[in-house]
């Protein structure tokens, strides 16, 4: 089973440490880990940091991994959008392709029509990219990062332009697929409920440093709610046990 | 949203396969356009002969008569070639500069090296200065060349200092093209009138210049760079995708982006200095290859080549029909008649141009 772990991770960016310090427990291959933090507190910049992005000292302690890291491990980054004459067929089929030959087997193609029909974006596989609205370029993005079967998987704020329905569709897919490939995805995400009900462990960064890493119960807390997001909150279980997030008011 | 084991008999593998197909289709009907215009090219002129006569000089050059063989094995066929190969060389820089600047308004023209090559021209023109002194009787396309690498490496040489974007490279290219402008204005001024006539004359670009050994070299640069760029088709693909994205799927961006803008740099400065400034075909060979066959590099490369070279043979045809025995400045001519068809592809279907 794969296993990733932080020791002491710091990113550079510019002149300056964008993030320091990070260290976390080992997280395990088939299950989700939420990175939570308030704007610019250095999600995406970790994330850019553990895929060999960007530099910085520290280190990422990949193991049990089927392939070398630099397959194993494969980054979402957040909403980028491009006007490429491509369609979405086209922009997946890239993502499967780099780094091998001209020739396109039908396997590839099948695999493509799967991650397409399971996200049910397949009625947009021949719309050119310039056309889609933001949630449906999220959604191609998830396929893109999907299709190579990463064992490792980082995504950066995935559900950001996403409906409530999607939202909710897309986590429950990532879940299930990280169940089944035995996938470690780390998932930033700013839903703290979605936080909770999805993933097993949270990390919780501000300012480039870590605050907190663990099982997200134990995490998410009113004490870090209002420290790190200066919200005064309940953590509450509903009817069905599951527990829930009720914000009152902004912290004084 | 669920994740099947059973792989799905879609009907996207199917519809893929049927895009492929129409675009190698495309390709193969702007191959047979392009033989075409060049069996006319050889074909008409102030001697014109059948088409059939073309070819069998072509194929059986000791079965055709002396002066038929002469006509179109040394005077028509290298500067028919030259049209090819230029236009191919050009067009294919401007996609690889729109591509790795992604910049709809990158081109050998808009960065500075046309312009850089034409100051080169023409200090050896106006003021009799050989940058390299050992080919003399060279003097005016090896400037043109020196001048045009030279800008092209200042390019290059910006683009791998780190944190420099690809719009700062875009923004210093056009600061290219004024200065080299300003400096060509400077030369003409001071130039006496015969030779400000040649330099205006260098700078409307001509196809008559050609020789066997120019077109040997222009073609042999672009034998070098397609199977480079071949090579790297699909990181080249994914750059359009944005910088993060491609760095994403494995990309090194930085060190593609430095080897392609190398190729490029020989791409547009060979010809430049060969033939002079033809400025239209390396900003729009490309976007009608983009409207053809979309951008997947394994179509946009041969599509931008042949758009390329298509675009400046049909021309030379067009000239002769026009006006025969007249020698106009291809340059020129290109723009003129490449820009009304330009336009009437963009607002014929209204097609996604970048």
């Amino acid at each position: 089973m794969v296993t990733l772990q932080l020791k002491g991770l710091g990113a550079r960016y510019g002149s300056g440490l964008a993030v320091e310090d990070v260290s976390t427990p080992v997280f395990k291959g088939g299950e989700l880990t939420a990175v939570i933090g308030p704007n610019a507190a250095g999600k995406s910049t970790l994330f850019k940091r553990v895929a060999g992005l960007l530099k910085g000292p520290g280190e990422v302690v990949l193991e049990g991994a089927r392939n070398e890291p630099r397959d194993a491990l494969r980054y979402m980054p957040q909403d980028t959008h491009a006007n490429a004459v491509l369609t979405v067929y086209e922009s997946v089929l890239l993502a499967v392709k780099q780094g091998h030959g001209w020739r396109v087997s039908d396997r590839e193609l099948a695999e493509i029509d799967q991650i397409l029909e399971a996200l049910q974006i397949a009625d947009l596989a021949f719309r050119n990219l310039g056309e889609l609205s933001g949630g449906q370029r999220q959604l191609v993005s998830i396929a893109q990062a999907i299709v190579r079967k990463p064992e490792v998987l980082l995504m950066d704020e995935p559900t950001s332009a996403l409906d409530l329905y999607r939202q909710v569709e897309v986590l429950a897919f990532m879940q299930e697929l990280a169940r089944r490939r035995g996938t470690l995805v780390l998932i930033a995400l700013h839903d703290l409920n979605h936080a909770l009900r999805f993933c097993h462990n949270t990390v919780v960064i501000s300012s480039g440093r870590l605050v907190s890493a663990g099982p997200s119960r134990q995490v998410i807390t009113p004490e870090m709610l209002r420290e790190i997001y200066r919200v005064d909150a309940r953590i509450e279980q509903c009817s069905r046990g599951e527990s829930h997030i009720i914000i009152d008011r902004s912290a004084a | 949203m669920t994740l099947s084991n059973v792989i799905p008999q879609g009907t996207g593998r199917g519809l893929y396969r049927a895009l492929a197909f129409r675009r190698l289709l495309l390709l193969c009907g702007l191959l047979l356009l392009l033989l075409a215009t060049f069996s006319f090219d050889l074909a008409l002129g102030p001697a014109r002969y059948p088409v059939s006569n073309v070819v069998s000089a072509l194929l059986f050059p000791s079965s055709a008569d002396l002066q038929t063989r002469v006509v179109i094995w040394d005077i028509r066929l290298p500067i028919a070639l030259m049209a090819i190969s230029v236009g191919g060389c050009l067009s294919l820089a401007g996609a690889q500069m729109q591509t790795i600047l992604a910049n709809p308004l990158a081109s050998p023209f808009t960065l500075g090296i046309s312009a850089a090559a034409s100051f080169g021209a023409a200090l050896g023109l106006v003021a009799g200065v050989a940058i390299f002194p050992a080919a003399v009787q060279y003097m005016v396309p090896f400037n043109a060349f020196i001048m045009a690498m030279a800008a092209s490496l200042f390019i290059y040489g910006l683009s791998s200092v780190r944190g420099v974007t690809v719009q700062t490279i875009v923004l210093l290219g056009i600061a290219l093209v004024f200065t080299f402008n300003a400096l060509l204005s400077l030369l003409e001024y001071l130039a006496s009138e015969q030779a400000l006539a040649a330099v205006v004359f260098w700078t409307m670009g001509s196809l008559t210049k050609a020789t066997w050994s120019k077109v040997w070299i222009t073609f042999a640069v672009l034998i070098v760079c397609i199977p480079f760029f071949a090579r790297h088709s699909w990181a080249l693909t994914a750059l359009r995708l944005g910088d993060v994205k491609a760095a994403s799927f494995g990309v090194n961006i930085r060190s593609l982006r430095l080897k392609t803008l190398l190729g490029v740099s020989l791409l547009a400065a060979i010809p430049v200095s060969f033939v002079g400034t033809i400025g239209f075909v390396g900003l729009v060979g490309p976007h009608i290859a983009r409207m053809l066959v979309g951008e997947d590099q394994r179509f946009f490369l041969p599509a931008a080549v042949l758009c390329g070279a298509l675009m400046l043979s049909a021309t030379s045809v067009i000239c002769k029909i026009i006006l025969p025995g007249a020698i106009l400045p291809i340059g020129v001519i290109t723009a003129l008649v490449g820009v009304p068809f330009f336009f009437a592809l963009i607002f014929a279907d209204r097609k996604q141009v970048w």
